[in-house]
């Protein structure tokens, strides 16, 4: 699979290491009332549909950048690729 | 009919005209005691125990597809019980032992061979791992036997012992580890429900859970709504988007897993090998070929093919260990998509719909455990209650922290 990198253009998907569901950006409060209920959500249940995905691959043996990647996990075709960061900013997680 | 040598030879001596279908093709009934959706090892297992071991009647199974065509049918065969939590090795043994009779059972040759399987080491601090993985198989009644570096070059002398990086240091076998005909797996389990009065029905996939009042009362299906008193699912690969027909989210996710086989050869691998320092296993089938697999691909697939980096891997890790491989040529490669747990380990459990239990979650470690799987999933939907070698697969363990990681690797799926 190739890659789109918004920053570096089409990268081998072997420079990555894959996390998992994007989701994974919306890290619960650990702090909040129900953080019990909604960390053993965040951790362990997936919505793990067969289509449209958007994940988290991180650029290890790149640029070392968070990207969230649209791939289709019935094709294995990737339709969008963004920086997690603006994916995270967007979400209202970071500055 | 009762499949036998005097049989084989009655029917050679007559042009072979008194065979018939190992099963009927029978229509859905419009209501069934307990329905099972899905069609593979362990589904059509847990069908036969039902009917066999617990007496039930008016079973029925649901196929989208043929039976025995998802993993049961895709996996590199082996069997073996070599783990060591206690949440598992009871299970895998007791598996294994069904694997040793089940053939006489079921009367059905599914070619098991229990040929050995061996777990190379290459560090001292593996060796110690291995040791207590093999004390911790011994308590729960396995077999286990550590095997010294000279001991290991007996048996399997063409290895590269003398890897720079990976030398081989020794090895923890189980002797009564192997190999079966996976094919034969499902289609046993399948002459042998159909025989007790288990409709087995195929080309029919469920579209949905019909659930009132938090009861759930049967499917709908491409060819009908299904009563049933119960529904239990075991669609491995397919869990989640079953699973949340009926609303349910799971702690799975897919990821495919390839395998590998090469052009036959003359017997060269007496048993079955694993690499200690790589992810590579590998055995001979029956016909020749070397069968053999490695890592998943990593990433979330439905797709039932990889991509060519694990290809790669898998044959360097094969290289690294058994040298001789190099000018042998690959004959096939396919994927299958494993349900990844969470923890590594399975769900054989009841949900939060009355009627509706689950059985999913094996990883890439599912057709070992075919007999058992089926025979504790039985042993649920028969009685409500889990068999006491599955007490530790519950849906709640993540939630309550009682994991079972053998690994070690925390809530990554693609890690397990």
């Amino acid at each position: 699979m190739i890659i789109n990198h918004p920053l570096l253009g089409p990268c081998d998907a072997q420079e990555f290491v894959y996390k998992g569901d994007f989701r994974l950006i919306d890290r619960p409060d650990g702090m909040a009332e129900s953080a019990e209920a909604a960390f053993f959500d965040y951790l362990y249940l997936r919505e793990n549909p067969a289509g449209a995905h958007r994940e988290l691959w991180f650029h290890e043996q790149g640029d070392r950048s968070w990207l969230v990647v649209t791939r289709n996990t019935v094709t294995h075709e990737i339709t969008n690729v963004e920086l997690a960061r603006d994916v995270a900013r967007s979400m209202g997680r970071s500055r | 009919m009762r499949y036998s040598g005097f049989r084989v030879i009655k029917e050679a001596l007559t042009g072979h005209k008194g065979w018939r279908p190992a099963w009927r093709e029978p229509d859905p009934q419009p209501n069934y005691d307990i329905v099972i959706v899905g069609g593979g090892g362990h589904g059509l297992a847990t069908a036969y125990y039902l009917a066999k071991e617990f007496r039930q009647h008016r079973i029925a199974v649901i196929e989208k597809g043929w039976i025995g065509g998802g993993n049961v049918g895709r996996n590199t065969t082996i069997i073996r019980s070599n783990y060591m939590l206690d949440g598992n090795e009871p299970f895998y043994e007791f598996s294994l032992k069904l694997w040793e009779g089940l053939e006489q059972d079921f009367n059905y040759n599914a070619m098991v061979s229990q040929r050995g399987i061996l777990n190379l080491i290459h560090s001292d601090a593996q060796r110690d791992a291995f040791i207590r993985r093999g004390n911790a198989m011994i308590l729960n009644g396995a077999d286990a036997e550590l095997l010294s570096r000279d001991q290991v070059r007996r048996e399997y002398p063409f290895l590269n012992f003398n890897d720079a990086r990976f030398p081989i240091q020794g090895g923890l076998a189980q002797r009564r580890g192997g190999t079966v005909r996976h094919d034969a797996v499902a289609w046993g389990y399948a002459r042998g429900a159909d025989q007790r009065g288990v409709d087995i029905i195929q080309n029919c996939e469920v579209t949905g859970f019909r659930i009132e009042n938090g009861k759930c009362m049967g499917v709908e299906t491409s060819r009908g709504f299904i009563g049933a008193g119960k529904v239990g699912v075991a669609v491995a690969g397919n869990s989640s988007r079953v699973m949340a027909m009926a609303g349910m989210r799971l702690p799975i996710e897919s990821h495919v897993l390839q395998a590998f086989v090469t052009e036959g050869l003359k017997p060269v691998l007496p048993g079955v090998i694993t690499f200690g320092a790589g992810h590579f296993y590998c055995s001979q089938s029956d016909k020749g070929g070397l069968v053999f697999g490695g890592d998943i691909d990593g990433y979330n697939s439905y797709a039932q093919r990889g991509n060519l980096p694990v290809i790669e891997d898998v044959a360097e890790g094969g290289m690294a260990l058994f040298p001789g491989l190099g000018r042998v040529r690959l004959l096939r490669v396919w994927g299958g998509i494993m349900d990844m747990s969470m923890d590594g380990s399975p769900i054989i459990d009841r949900t939060d719909i009355d009627g509706l239990y689950f059985n999913g979650g094996w990883c890439y470690g599912g057709f070992k455990a075919t007999p058992a799987s089926g025979w504790c999933f039985a042993h649920l939907l028969a009685t409500d209650q889990p068999h006491p070698t599955a007490t530790a697969y519950r849906f709640d363990r993540f939630e309550r922290g009682y994991l079972i990681d053998e690994k070690g690797m925390g809530a990554q799926p693609n890690l397990h």
